[in-house]
């Protein structure tokens, strides 16, 4: 049977003119680069069957990701589907590399340097240069250009900020009788500022987002202040303004500690939340705890006729984090 | 005759390159086997992902401070004035289907790249890898590592909620800080004082969205060409195993399945953390106003030694009379982490002074077999990990009832203490351990003479 298939398929190729006068002789293997190792059918399978879960996984997404509404859409259905078809993949190729190709430990040399070269690559820079008789002035005019060249092309971004004109690090909107408003706009009266919490204010008609707007406005006994001198008349019934932008490092001054049982708890103070320097309203935003370096700059405040809250002035010193300028305002 | 491009590409590419000696010996490739060497691909395999994800994200998101009133589907902040930037990521995160899944995947991915960063470093320290002839990998690796920060910290400062706007400003103070220059240095970033101009969103987003990681990308490739041009290095393990000779796995096959299935690990991993574990949830925080604040605020945690750092600093401004020299934040946010970078950069160039070794290293070392090294990485390391810990104080008074005064005190002595007790104990452990394989190998040798001693007549017999 076998040898009838065999004779007609010479038959056939002779037929046809493709095949050979005589059968070819066992061509030499050629040796082998990689080294050889035995099928391994199951790990076939296995990474075919992880294979098609990933595309279970991928047809998973898709389908979630169509089916529902941005508004409830699982998110853990979706990552999970991704996930799934990334991690089947991931295990398809781990069981290739472990049962379906040779793994083996080679050696080799570690790259070796090039005495010869660097030497020959030194000499080629110094011939190349033997005509030219004062290199250094050469040098010195290429270096002149090139930096030059350097500097023209940095000079327009010159334009980013206010590089030179400093001043507006050191302005704020707050000038004697602007009125202090809350976040809707509206005035502060005295009379509505209560003890025992803090409120946030304003300059009126300036944007609020200015490093030198907000203030924290706080009532205390006006009996218990120890505010310095030349501050006598800032804080009218016993009503504090700080400047709410730390002095350490320009966060809010968003907490505000105040003890319940007085006796025996700390006073009330400002507090920063993001590295914890504290403020003593009472001795006029003195660091007591903390990383700031200087105290937090004090807003005078007068009560016009109608009641309302308004600046007396500018504030005692610098608003914001310190930089390599005036600590406080010269007295 | 031209062959197929498709059904002999080798052989295309070549005739048009004559690249076929670069594919064998790339194919051919070692890798030596060992388990921490893959720290560094898990690096590589999250900046994939941070890249793919991110591009999905820079195609919704919005960089301007523009105002805005949300009327959106999370209707706890319908009617909120807001920037266009935030209420982008809040749509983002309700709004675009699959949205919410890769902007978590995209945070994940960051928090994890910076952290097989580390680690990776720590495996190149701590095995002397960083040695001649390969200070230029290290040197790119630590660059690599503080752009990695800095992309990092611009990611989360770009969404303009209320911890990113608090971060910003702590950014602000730091760099105002610098001595001479911090102040128009920061005019000249933000455009104007702190929140800054109108111009200032955008270039956080061509930062970290073009130039940063075009940087980063640059710098990978650098790090990859410095590290296939003197291969890895590899441990003692045989005696096949020397400075002269590597002993690994080819590129392919062997090298290529195991690192392609780490590839999908890596992301498997990074998108399941994303879809059931919840990062940053921006929409809770709110949009930043200047004047807010909240309690308890935390940055991602590769930042979190400079928080630390900040905190632990004692409160004073260097001045001379009304004139501030150096603000206090530049100890904890500029001097301290330029400290970290400059003794990790200039350590293999005093090694191999103070060593008098300018060998090539081919082998690593194991941590014990250099005692010194190993004791100062360690010291060092406690000494960036405490500073780390205490950024963390404020959450161990809430949850553990722990002074955050006496943390304060203690951390200021454990600082320092701390470091010096490891770095004797680890040096005297490191020499212990050298001791005890120098009594086993003489033990082994002694055996083995016995046991010739009693071949010999045997044989002879």
């Amino acid at each position: 049977m076998k040898i009838r298939q065999w004779l007609l398929a010479l038959i056939l190729r002779r037929l046809l003119g493709r095949g050979r006068e005589t059968p070819p002789a066992p061509a030499p293997q050629p040796e082998r680069i990689v080294a050889a190792g035995s099928p391994d059918r199951r790990a076939e399978n296995l990474v075919v069957a992880l294979l098609g879960v990933a595309v279970l996984f991928g047809l998973g997404f898709i389908v979630t990701y169509a089916e529902f509404s941005p508004a409830d859409m699982p998110n853990a259905l979706l990552g999970i589907c991704l996930g799934g078809c990334l991690l089947s993949i991931g295990v398809a190729l781990t069981v290739v590399a472990k049962r379906l190709v040779v793994t083996e430990e080679l050696e080799d040399d570690y790259p070796e340097t090039h005495p010869g070269q660097q030497d020959e690559i030194a000499e080629i820079v110094r011939q190349s240069g033997s005509r030219i008789t004062r290199k250094r002035l050469l040098l010195t005019a290429g270096a002149a250009a090139g930096t030059t060249l350097g500097l023209a092309g940095l000079t327009p971004a010159l334009s980013l900020g206010p590089f030179w004109d400093t001043g507006p690090l050191d302005s704020t909107p707050w000038r004697r009788g602007t009125r202090l408003v809350d976040e809707s706009g509206g005035p502060l009266t005295a009379d509505a500022i209560q003890r025992q919490t803090f409120y946030t204010a304003f300059p009126e008609g300036a944007d609020p987002e200015l490093i030198g707007s907000p203030l924290v406005v706080i009532r205390l006994d006006p009996d218990k202040l120890h505010l310095p001198s030349g501050r006598a008349g800032w804080a009218p019934g016993g009503i504090l303004a700080f400047s709410k932008i730390c002095t350490h490092a320009g966060c809010a001054i968003a907490l505000y500690r105040n003890p319940k049982f007085p006796p025996v708890e700390p006073k009330p103070a400002l507090v920063c939340p993001c590295h914890y320097s504290t403020f003593d309203p009472y001795t006029g935003g003195t660091v007591t705890y903390g990383p700031a370096g200087r105290p937090l700059p004090q807003l005078p405040l007068t009560v016009d006729a109608a009641g309302h809250l308004r600046a007396a002035g500018n504030f005692s010193g610098r608003v914001g984090p310190s930089w390599w300028n005036v600590r406080e305002r010269p007295t | 005759m031209s062959p197929d491009p498709l059904a002999d590409p080798v052989r295309f590419i070549d005739e048009r390159t004559s690249s076929a000696p670069l594919m064998r010996k790339g194919l051919r490739y070692l890798f030596p086997d060992h388990w921490s060497f893959l720290l560094g691909e898990v690096a590589l395999y999250a900046f994939v992902v941070l890249i793919l994800t991110g591009i999905y994200l820079a195609l919704f998101f919005d960089p301007s401070t523009a105002k805005t009133v949300y009327h959106g589907a999370y209707t706890p902040l319908d009617g909120q004035t807001m920037s266009d930037a935030y209420k982008s990521v809040v749509d983002i995160s309700f709004s675009y289907k699959a949205g919410l899944l890769i902007r978590q995947t995209h945070h994940w991915a960051a928090d994890v790249f910076v952290a097989s960063i580390v680690m990776h470093l720590m495996r190149v320290f701590f095995t002397g890898a960083f040695r001649k002839p390969r200070e230029l990998t290290w040197i790119v690796g630590l660059i690599l590592l503080f752009t990695a920060l800095l992309e990092g910290y611009l990611g989360y400062s770009l969404v303009d909620d209320l911890l990113s706007g608090m971060g910003l400003a702590i950014g602000y103070g730091v760099g105002l800080s610098i001595p001479v220059i911090g102040g128009p240095l920061m005019l000249g970033i933000f455009g104007a004082p702190f929140p800054g101009n109108s111009h200032f969103e955008s270039r956080l987003y061509i930062a970290h969205v073009f130039l940063i990681p075009g940087l980063l990308a640059t710098l990978i490739a650098v790090h990859l060409v410095l590290i296939m041009a003197r291969h890895h290095t590899q441990f003692r393990e045989s005696r096949r195993h020397t400075e002269r000779r590597i002993v690994g796995v080819p590129m392919f096959p062997g090298q290529a399945p195991r690192s392609l299935a780490l590839m999908f690990f890596v992301a498997a991993l990074l998108v399941v953390m994303g879809a059931l574990i919840q990062i940053n949830p921006i929409w809770q925080w709110g949009p930043y106003q200047p004047w807010l604040g909240t309690n308890g605020a935390q940055p991602d945690w590769y930042l979190g030694w400079l928080i630390g750092a900040l905190r632990l600093m004692p409160g004073f401004d260097v001045t001379v009379g009304h004139y501030t020299l150096i603000p206090n934040p530049f100890w904890g946010g500029i001097l301290f982490p330029m400290v970290v970078l400059g003794v990790l950069l200039t350590f293999p160039f005093l090694e191999r002074r103070f060593t008098r070794d300018s060998a090539v290293h081919n082998l690593a070392d194991r941590p014990r077999d250099a005692p010194f090294r190993t004791a100062f990485g360690v010291a060092f390391l406690s000494w960036i990990f405490l500073v780390f810990a205490f950024g963390a104080a404020d959450r161990a008074f809430v949850l553990l009832d722990l002074s955050y005064n006496v943390q304060l005190f203690a951390f200021r002595i454990a600082i320092w203490v701390v470091p010096a007790i490891l770095f004797v104990v680890t040096r005297r452990w490191c020499r212990a351990l050298q001791a005890a394989e120098s009594v086993q190998a003489r033990r082994e040798a002694a055996e083995h003479a016995v046991d010739q001693r009693r071949r010999l007549p045997a044989s002879g017999d």
